[in-house]
């Protein structure tokens, strides 16, 4: 499929849209109307849910903060609907912001739990404030005018409704194709993986929680005002659920998923409403929370993959087009061969009883390849958390550059130059192996928030998909840059992950054990790539177990053995040393 | 606020705090072995006051309908999963385990009920009838994905608990209840009016919380418990099998939350969605323990009990919206607390 | 000799990579079978499907049992043990509770309190901080616990991953000194080690894993002369 076809199909769902006022009958529209509300939420959902992996119970919240914002500043005051509707947007992204600021380090279930509770709390102050009517809610909401035209008739409400549905489809789908989105996309691989990207994972998680708010809010305002009167029933807990249903079924990680969604459980909804009460009589309500629940359940245990990315696997793959040549990223300036780049002092890292690191130290030079190697268990992969600020040294010192980064935040290091690769491989699999080198280039790049969903900033987006390219093709993987990265034998994971490392322009590039569990022409391979990146003038600290892979390779080596450093020196010397010989094939006296 | 109202106001907020604990510590129970952060256990404690309800009343409780449903479907589901299996061998066993034993529960409760039993067996008899849904809805619910993430078993949990609502509301009817009280013994101490009802409530948290720590100590099945807190592949390894802990958890968990719900149904009216809010705010209280603490949870639940107890005085309509608004400060609280373990975890 | 355990054509795969493939083995009654090779050969995820905590394909035969269908707990009651390389202790219980619980699997517990002593015995520091949590122990100390814990489920075949693990060389040796005396008590041993001369110099048998293949196999004391392995490990030519 081309990028052409998927533009006339858009085209012709937008005519089906327009359209559809004209042929349906009113109750459809009404439905219709419905299912785009509740879509801006899902929506919201998916990003945050799906996309961000950061599961929410709370959406229903949102959307009633900025209902009842819209029906307070409107039909309690009098103002216009369009103060209303900025009133909803402020209020609720600040309230969001303010609970993401608070919630969003948290691990992962508790920061879930923490929206079941102040989703429930925000719930009982709306059936609890003189203000907003108590239980009674807030009648009398007037209509959204535009112009002189008051959008009464649910066939009019409907273009506005469908008109921001779509306008903000396509504003997710550049969001998501743009650095601040692909970061987004990048959150679920962990947070060791997106700061050592230099992302703020904390930052990214908030941006994204406050997106979800803010559609959140555009649906509470849209539902103020086709329904024109708000009470605190449709923003309570159980709606939080259904929401999350929403996004899920549709596909989580899927933006048009939430629309999906909304449409599956809003007509499933409607029938079961028209059928339970033929089944139980009086009881219909409550079957209906049993049958819906049951129902989720089921899909969780069974499909979670949702539907749109089902469907969306029999579709023919989405043709693109190589990245042309652009104007280049800045680069670094790289200190001068030779100067001291990297020093660690006396570095200690204890786990409970186990002392891990034992006093440490030693230097990295510019230009230079130092391996660290050691038996398995001799603190090698330790020492690699604390330089890449993984883990937190318990005492010593490591300076990078002159500068001490013994106590900064990984994505801070990973900013200051140094790159990093992974033992247990960190790729985002459903990412092409192009969007996953982009993610590399993530502190070379400044596109914001904004300017990544409208497409303003295209000149720098090209310099960084050719950059991203040109890393693809430096490491040998430029012939297919569309190909997923979960597709890649692990050989070459490996080296797409140093493309995302170089892609980030480092001053030091740290690899984490690159030679284990490859085959040996993959290993021959490897170790010509690191050597053509020495031929450039990269320095590289190597934290390997394979001796055979080190001598070869290396300038100079450190060995480690239990923690402390057994010795350091030329692979010549080392390989000779016969403290080396027995702290690896070990002798039983 | 004079002291003679604060000191009542303290007492009732200790009462009410005790059954929130007992609920706290099911809850870390069940989340620590089976990682399922089991939002309907407010549930079975309401269902087990609504149980009780009934058995004064000296009718059918509602509970016996669900235990039956729940045992049905277990059992189907165990049975299916085995023949798939082909290990039919093991089909009598499991009939015996997931159908059979909850079917004689219901029926020694249907036989006893014939006698008009004394006040303690009807408690006994509630408690038996609520102790096999959990288990039961495990089987169901979470067996089918015990390797799922924590985050998507909370989700099926949540979504868990609006169908044992529906079913509450199905089985029970609308009524709210309030049983009869267990003592109507009252004392002064130092001045302050205190009801045998809240020194009952005391007591029962205070030994039921202690037969649960002497279980863990002193018997090999408590410990393999808590080793399977402590670390899942470590106890497989030992040959506890995670299921069969998790069994054991969710009826230790039930015990509690029975008995929390017991000691509520006199003091306050519980109607079939009533456990909601009880679950809730017992997480609250597990939540102020980092969810693995037995007594961090009873300290956060009783932290809530006395909050909510002079929240309430000064507005009983935002009551709850204060609780649930203090738990963004705890988690605030607990998120720096919890910078060190993380670390820990990635090595 | 009568086989302990067989492992035969036996593959494992995370996703679409075999870590392990095509692998045959087996452990004779009363034999220390050790199997070495290089970080990332595949080792630990072999023992992992040995115990049951992966999934592979090929057959595993257990004195005479054929594991299929038999799960890891199922595995542990019939007495094949792992130590894993993590040793997997139960950090905030006591070193005593965590050897208790090595008995969970036995149908008689009568013997319990002599199996203590004779732990206690064997690993003497282990007496002495009988009452700390598990969590505070050393290194060396954690992977005594280990094998004790082990020890107390009475195992017909105990599969080791890499006991040496960043120990100090006096307690490797010490380890291994355990190791080598379990023969007397009548245990099969399974040992996979990095460590491949310690492992070599304990072991009967020796299998060479490299990418999930095994690529040599022998006596131990043949494989301990060839300086073919001798070099790779040390990267020589």
């Amino acid at each position: 499929m081309t990028l052409q076809q998927i533009r006339l199909i858009i085209v012709a769902a937008i005519a089906c849209l327009v359209a559809a006022p004209f042929v349906l009958n009113p109750f459809s529209i009404t439905l219709l109307n419905y299912i785009g509300i509740y879509s801006l939420a899902a929506i919201g959902l998916a990003l945050l849910t799906g996309v961000g992996g950061i599961v929410s119970f709370g959406q229903a919240a949102f959307v009633g903060v900025a209902a009842y914002a819209t029906a307070w500043v409107t039909a309690v005051n009098g103002y216009s609907p369009w103060l209303g509707l900025v009133l909803a947007v402020v209020l609720t992204c600040s309230i969001a912001a303010i609970l993401g600021f608070v919630t969003l380090r948290l691990g992962g279930h508790f920061l879930s739990l923490s929206t079941v509770a102040w989703g429930l709390a925000i719930a009982f102050l709306f059936g609890n404030i003189d203000g907003l009517g108590q239980h009674n809610g807030i009648s009398g909401i007037p209509p959204i005018s535009i112009g002189p035209a008051a959008l009464v008739e649910s066939w009019q409400i409907y273009f506005l409704i469908w008109a921001i549905v779509v306008a903000i489809l396509l504003l997710c789908y550049n969001l998501l194709d743009s650095r601040i989105g692909r970061a987004m996309r990048a959150l679920r691989g962990g947070n060791t993986l997106v700061e050592s990207l230099g992302i703020s994972a904390f930052q990214i998680k908030l941006v994204t929680f406050v997106i979800a708010a803010f559609l959140g809010a555009l649906s509470g305002w849209l539902y103020a005002h086709l329904g024109r009167f708000v009470s605190p029933g449709p923003f309570d807990a159980s709606m939080g659920i259904e929401y999350l249903m929403m996004a899920m079924v549709g596909g989580s990680g899927s933006i048009l998923g939430g629309v999906v969604g909304a449409a599956i459980v809003t007509l499933l909804k409607n029938s079961v409403q028209d059928y339970l009460p033929l089944i139980a009589k009086g009881a219909s309500g409550q079957l209906e929370i049993v049958a819906f629940s049951a129902l989720f359940i089921l899909f969780l245990q069974r499909a979670r993959q949702g539907i749109v990315p089902f469907l969306a696997g029999f579709l023919p793959e989405l043709k693109q087009s190589r990245p042309q040549a652009a104007t280049e990223l800045p680069r670094r300036e790289q200190p001068a061969p030779g100067t001291l780049l990297l020093k660690v002092s006396d570095a200690q890292r204890r786990f409970g009883g186990l002392v891990a690191v034992n006093n440490v130290s030693f230097e990295v030079r510019s230009g230079e390849i130092l391996g660290l190697i050691g038996p398995n268990g001799a603190g090698k992969t330790t020492m690699f958390n604390l330089l890449t600020g993984a883990l937190r040294a318990n005492s010593g010192e490591i300076a990078f550059a002159g500068r001490p980064i013994t106590r900064d935040q990984q994505f801070h290091i990973a900013r200051a130059g140094i790159s990093r690769t992974f033992q247990h491989v960190k790729l985002r699999p459903r990412m092409t192996l192009l969007d996953n080198v982009l993610l590399g280039t993530y502190s070379r790049t400044k596109t914001g928030l904004l300017a990544g969903a409208l497409h303003l900033n295209q000149a720098e987006e090209a310099s960084a998909r050719y950059e991203a390219l040109r890393q693809l093709e430096r490491v040998g993987l430029g012939d297919k840059p569309f190909e997923l990265a979960g597709n890649l034998p692990l050989g070459n994971q490996r080296v797409l992950e140093i493309a995302r490392a170089l892609a980030a322009d480092p001053t030091l590039l740290v690899l984490d054990e690159p030679a284990a569990g490859l085959r040996r022409q993959e290993k021959l391979k490897l170790a010509e790539l690191l050597r053509s990146l020495r031929a450039d003038h990269l320095t590289i600290l190597l934290v390997e177990h394979d001796m055979e892979f080190v001598m070869s390779l290396v300038d100079r080596i450190v060995v480690l053995d239990f923690g402390s450093k057994l010795c350091e020196g030329e692979p010549a010397a080392i390989r000779s040393d016969a403290r080396v010989q027995e702290a690896y094939l070990g002798g039983v006296a | 606020m004079t002291a003679d109202i604060a000191a009542i106001l303290a007492i009732d907020g200790i009462a009410t705090g005790a059954v929130y604990a007992l609920v706290a510590i099911g809850t870390v129970l069940i989340f620590t072995v089976t990682r399922v952060i089991f939002i309907p256990f407010g549930d079975i404690a309401a269902f087990t006051a609504l149980t009780l309800a009934a058995l004064d009343a000296r009718q059918l409780p509602g509970t016996v309908g669900l235990v039956v449903v729940l045992a049905c479907m277990a059992s189907a589901m165990e049975v299916v999963s085995l023949a798939r299996a082909g290990e039919l061998r093991a089909v009598p066993k499991a009939v015996l385990g997931y159908l059979v034993l909850p079917l004689i529960v219901v029926g020694i409760v249907w036989l006893t009920m014939r006698f008009n039993p004394p006040m303690p067996v009807r408690i006994v008899l509630a408690l038996l009838l609520i102790m096999p849904i959990s288990p039961l809805l495990d089987r169901i619910v979470f067996r089918p994905i015990a390797d799922a993430s924590v985050l998507l078993l909370l989700t099926v949990s949540v979504a868990l608990h609006f169908a044992l609502v529906g079913l509450g509301l199905l089985f029970f009817g609308p009524e709210g209840v309030r049983t009869e009280p267990l003592t109507s013994m009252a004392m002064e101490i130092a001045g302050v009016h205190v009801s045998g009802q809240t020194i009952l409530i005391l007591a029962a948290a205070l030994v039921f919380s202690g037969l649960l720590f002497l279980f863990f100590d002193f018997t090999l099945v408590g410990k393999a418990l808590r080793a399977t807190a402590l670390n899942r592949t470590g106890a497989r390894l030992m040959g506890i099998r995670p299921a069969r802990a998790g069994t054991i958890a969710y009826l230790l968990g039930s015990l509690m939350a029975g008995v929390s719900g017991i000691l509520i149904a006199p003091v306050n009216t519980i109607f079939y969605d009533s456990g909601f809010l009880l679950g809730l705010k017992a997480f609250v209280g597990a939540i102020v323990g980092g969810m693995a603490s037995y007594p961090g949870a009873a300290l956060g639940a009783f932290g809530v009990g006395i909050i909510e107890s002079f929240a309430s005085f000064e507005s009983s309509t935002l009551k709850d919206v204060i609780v649930f608004s203090l738990l963004i400060p705890v988690l605030l609280w607990r998120s720096l607390a919890s910078q060190h373990s993380e670390e820990e975890v990635e090595e | 000799m009568t086989q302990m355990f067989s492992i035969e054509n036996v593959s494992v795969a995370y996703g679409k990579v075999e870590a392990v493939r095509n692998v045959s083995l087996s452990v004779e009654q009363g034999q220390i079978v050790t199997v070495i090779g290089p970080n990332g050969a595949g080792k630990t995820t072999l023992l992992m499907a040995a115990i049951g905590l992966l999934k592979s394909t090929g057959r595993m035969i257990f004195q005479g049992a054929d594991l299929a269908r038999i799960d890891v707990e199922g595995r542990v009651e019939r007495g094949l043990c792992l130590v894993p390389e993590k040793r997997e202790l139960f950090a905030d219980m006591s070193v005593a509770d965590n050897l208790l619980l090595g008995t969970y699997s036995l149908r008689d517990r009568s013997t319990t309190r002599k199996s203590l002593d004779d732990v206690f015995d064997r690993f003497p520091r282990l007496k002495e901080r009988s009452k700390q949590a598990a969590g505070t122990l050393s290194g060396g100390e954690r992977q005594m616990l280990a094998l004790g814990r082990a020890l107390m489920a009475k195992p017909k075949l105990l599969v080791l991953d890499e006991p040496s693990l960043g120990l100090a060389p006096l307690i490797v040796r010490e380890i291994f000194r355990t190791i080598a005396s379990l023969r007397s008590l009548g245990v099969s041993v399974l040992l996979v080690e990095q460590n491949a001369r310690a492992a070599l110099e304990t072991a009967d048998y020796g299998y060479v894993l490299e990418t999930g293949e095994i690529i040599q196999s022998g006596p131990a004391d043949t494989l301990i002369h060839d300086p073919k392995l001798i070099a790779a490990y040390l990267g020589g030519h």
